[in-house]
């Protein structure tokens, strides 16, 4: 078990050896000119050896900028970045052994399609022996050992991609950088190369930083995720961590698809209120919100359950207006309801994934949904930050 | 009812077979133009009297290349001009089709494999990829990072004794307000690997002459890049006695087609060292001067050219002390427009007027050295026509015949491939994998089961 140091500033079992971090972001930064503020903040992040890192965020957030940057296709103005020993921050994309995979797509008709994977390294001066076994390994762990003395014609969509990956992959960089690779291919196109960018990165084990904007795309990607926002990191951890243990409210309803129900509530003395029912919150969770009247709770849709016999006044409160079932699973979309005039909070929307075991119930009708205390993540509603411990993730040794 | 987007609609292209896969529509729609390797669906269409240039790609694309190609054209960026966009387009079970991105074709331009037949020459070549540094240089200039800069996304037009090149393809395009230096490197860097994969493949085929080396061709794009951009741009300093220097500067840049509209100069403290960087460069510094005082709007090189024509002509003509614009309108009216109107109207399709004119200079100048005194131009017109211009192919649509290469599978896309490759498919298991069914699109919503059960192994 190797520890792996992560810039969420916890220390999280790593299942992967561990060198020299292959690529360092260090304080980097990157002002437009005539901008305000910067596109990235002082980016501090550390990928290994090996590591399918994602950049997630919505647009603008900094993750193109970011990858940008470490490719040299973006100043830095102020920190560094390295790559293995190197410090790369003035050098030209060219030099720091780096491949941009999905660049070039077009097949060259008359060459073959080793030929057409191998020709930047014949540019290089690389020698044909060498050509041809980096193309034929290539070649075998992208399926196209068949495919190698023929022409082009009519390559499949799928097959062109994996000639463009073969184009990088027999460059040998150091890091693979892909930069939102999936969002110009078609629905179907993008599951499949997707599952086949994933199997390709492990087998291969080369580094590789890759942006998104889709967190689906990037929990089911990534070794671990760098979440950002207006060009701050704001968390970077396994998909697992990041779901179970989210750092501040945005990751919380950033990450996890339906996303996480952020509900405002009053504090009590033993918990938050919500509707009629006060959640239980621990003390000392509650003593960090120093002198806040409301806190924000974080529960996830599937953490729910109904309370079959809502009489007893426990769970939360909801109307509910939308039923949508799916599968043997059902969602429902309620509004918190009971809430007393003074407490200031507005009635906000819930949604609960009730189970297949449980009766779904009507539109219209007001339940009672019932939460397990730890499943509640707790946030300061001022700072977003999280107050209440981190949760253990499922995904322990 | 699919959308139309577009500056201004063509109202014929509103019956077009938008139900139909543009892969799939019908040989009387569709033109079979020489055109370069494209990813996507591709296909020339006649509309009415125009040829345009349909696309077939997602919307976002088609959308984003649509803003940057009319982007371009308000800079006076050489590109091709976006028309419109199609978009809501369904076949007729109702399933969405992909928006088609339309453009106009550019008259009396050609592909660059369409310039390569067995046996091209060594200085051909090297003026396509002047072309092509002179065109990378403009749009870095414009703050274009083309992202794919290849001889399949440029069209090429004669331009009197070189050429000028288009950017035809703006999907991995982006406008900045100022290009990093790295973005440039970056652009350089795929033009260089994107241009000798082309002249390899050109060489796979047969079309390129024994005597050229993809290798040598590509080395000298760097160079002739950074040769003209630090003249462009590169700051220069010199002694206060050195003045001219900064005339010297602003000439050269006019030489080589620059307009100078801002020249920075500073001067060090004690005043003894002056130093200049051009700030703002404008192309076409020769079809602006052409164009205000003839109306004629041409090629940069070609508009040097007849400059310089008009220059003999007011010395001949004795006119030096007379106002610029009056012998300019003389020259249009008594020296140019009748000696293009005295070729035959069925042989004008065949070469661009500016570039006809040209080749008649040229013409007449090789005329006169084998008769070892002046030739009139009349003369020369018309031994050119009889000579010359007959035996020459169309360029104003210029018709793909590159026999060398054989038939195409489907003419309306070359990259099909060729009739004669024969071709059986081999087996990929990797395709079967693609093609199984999917599950309820795991796509919606995370399954955070999946990944925890995956963790724990």
């Amino acid at each position: 078990m190797n520890f792996h140091y992560g810039s969420s500033g916890t220390y999280l079992p790593v299942e992967r050896k561990c060198g020299v971090a292959t690529v360092s972001f260090k304080d980097a930064t990157r002002v437009y000119p005539g901008a305000d503020h910067p596109s990235v903040d002082k980016l501090n992040l550390e990928i290994g050896d090996g590591e399918f890192m994602v950049l997630v965020g919505p647009s603008g957030c900094g993750k193109s900028t970011s990858l940008r940057m470490l490719a040299g296709l973006e100043e830095i103005n102020a920190g560094a970045i390295w790559i293995g020993e190197r410090d790369v921050t003035d050098l030209p994309p060219k030099d720091r052994d780096i491949a941009m995979v999905f660049q070039n797509y077009a097949l060259y008709p008359h060459m073959t399609v080793g030929d057409n994977m191998g020709f930047a390294l014949k540019m290089a001066g690389v020698s044909k022996t060498e050509r041809q076994q980096r193309v034929q390994e290539a070649a075998h762990l992208l399926g196209l050992e068949d495919f190698l003395n023929r022409k082009p014609k009519a390559l499949s969509g799928g097959q062109r991609q994996r000639v463009a990956m073969g184009r990088a992959i027999v460059r040998s960089p150091q890091v693979f950088l892909m930069d939102e690779p999936l969002s110009n291919l078609d629905a179907k196109l993008r599951v499949s190369t997707r599952t086949q960018i994933a199997a390709l990165q492990t087998r291969l084990g080369v580094t590789t930083v890759y942006v998104t904007h889709d967190q689906v795309e990037a929990m089911t990607m990534g070794d671990r995720v760098a979440v950002m926002k207006d060009g701050i990191l704001q968390q970077c951890d396994s998909p697992l961590q990041l779901y179970d243990a989210p750092r501040n409210l945005f990751v919380a309803g950033f990450i996890g698809s339906p996303a996480m129900n952020l509900i405002e509530g009053n504090v009590q003395p033993d918990g938050v209120h919500l509707g009629d029912y006060t959640v239980p919150v621990p003390r000392e969770t509650l003593a960090k919100a120093s002198d806040e009247k409301n806190l924000v709770l974080g529960i996830r849709p599937e953490n729910f359950e109904l309370n079959d016999h809502p009489e007893d006044g426990q769970g939360i409160p909801i109307d509910i207006g939308v039923v949508e079932e799916l599968g043997a699973d059902a969602f429902i979309y309620g509004t918190l309801s009971g809430i007393a005039e003074d407490e200031l909070i507005t009635a906000q929307q819930i949604v609960a994934r009730i189970h297949g075991g449980q009766k779904p119930p009507h539109r219209g009708e007001s339940v009672r949904l019932l939460i397990d205390p730890t499943h509640v993540h707790v946030f300061s509603k001022e700072s977003g930050d999280r107050i209440s411990p981190a949760t253990e993730s499922v995904f322990t040794d | 009812m699919p959308r139309f987007l577009a500056a201004r609609p063509n109202s014929e292209l509103i019956t077009l077979p938008w139900g139909t896969p543009l892969a799939d529509w019908p040989e009387e729609n569709l033109v079979a133009l020489p055109r370069g390797i494209s990813r996507h669906v591709v296909r020339f269409v006649r509309v009415a009297k125009e040829i345009y240039a349909f696309k077939e790609v997602i919307e976002h694309l088609a959308l984003h290349e649509y803003e940057l190609l009319r982007d371009l054209a308000r800079l006076d960026t050489p590109a091709v001009e976006a028309v419109g966009v199609v978009t809501a387009r369904v076949d007729e079970r109702g399933e969405p089709l992909d928006p088609i991105l339309i453009t106009r074709h550019l008259q009396f331009s050609l592909p660059y494999r369409s310039l390569f037949s067995r046996g091209v020459r060594q200085d051909t070549v090297n003026r396509l990829v002047d072309a092509m540094v002179v065109l990378l240089v403009r749009l870095h200039l414009n703050g274009l990072l083309w992202g794919d800069v290849s001889l399949s996304n440029t069209l090429f037009r004669r331009d009197a004794g070189a050429f000028a090149a288009y950017l035809v393809d703006a999907e991995t395009s982006e406008l900045h307000d100022r290009l990093t230096d790295g973005q440039r490197e970056h652009d350089l860097t795929i033009a260089r690997t994107n241009l000798y994969g082309e002249f390899c493949d050109l060489e796979a085929g047969g079309l390129l002459d024994e005597a050229l080396d993809p290798l040598v061709l590509v080395e000298t794009i760097e160079s002739r890049y950074r040769e003209l951009w630090n003249e462009l741009t590169a700051v220069e300093e010199f002694n206060a006695g050195e003045m001219h220097r900064i005339e010297g500067r602003v000439r050269r840049l006019n030489a080589l087609g620059f307009d100078v509209a801002e020249l920075d100069i500073t001067t060090d403290l004690g005043g003894s060292t002056i130093r200049i960087q051009p700030k703002v460069v404008d192309a076409g510094h020769h079809s602006r001067r052409l164009i205000r005082l003839t109306g004629l709007d041409t090629e940069e090189n070609q508009a040097r050219r007849l400059l310089n024509d008009l220059d003999y002509y007011r010395a001949r003509t004795d006119q030096q002390g007379a106002d610029e614009a009056i012998v300019a309108h003389e020259w249009l009216i008594e020296q140019f427009e009748p000696i293009l109107q005295s070729v035959p109207m069925d042989l004008r399709a065949k070469l661009e007027p500016a570039q006809l004119y040209h080749e008649m200079l040229e013409h007449r100048w090789f005329l006169s050295e084998q008769a070892g005194g002046e030739i009139s131009m009349d003369d020369a017109a018309k031994a050119y026509v009889n000579t010359v211009l007959r035996g020459l192919p169309d360029e104003e649509i210029a018709v793909s015949d590159m026999e060398s290469t054989g038939p195409l599978a489907n003419p309306f896309d070359p990259s099909q491939g060729f009739v004669d490759d024969e071709y059986e498919k081999p087996y990929d298991p990797w395709e079967d994998e693609a093609a199984e069914p999917e599950e309820e699109p795991a796509e919606a919503y995370l399954d955070i089961a999946a990944l925890r059960a995956r963790a724990k192994k």
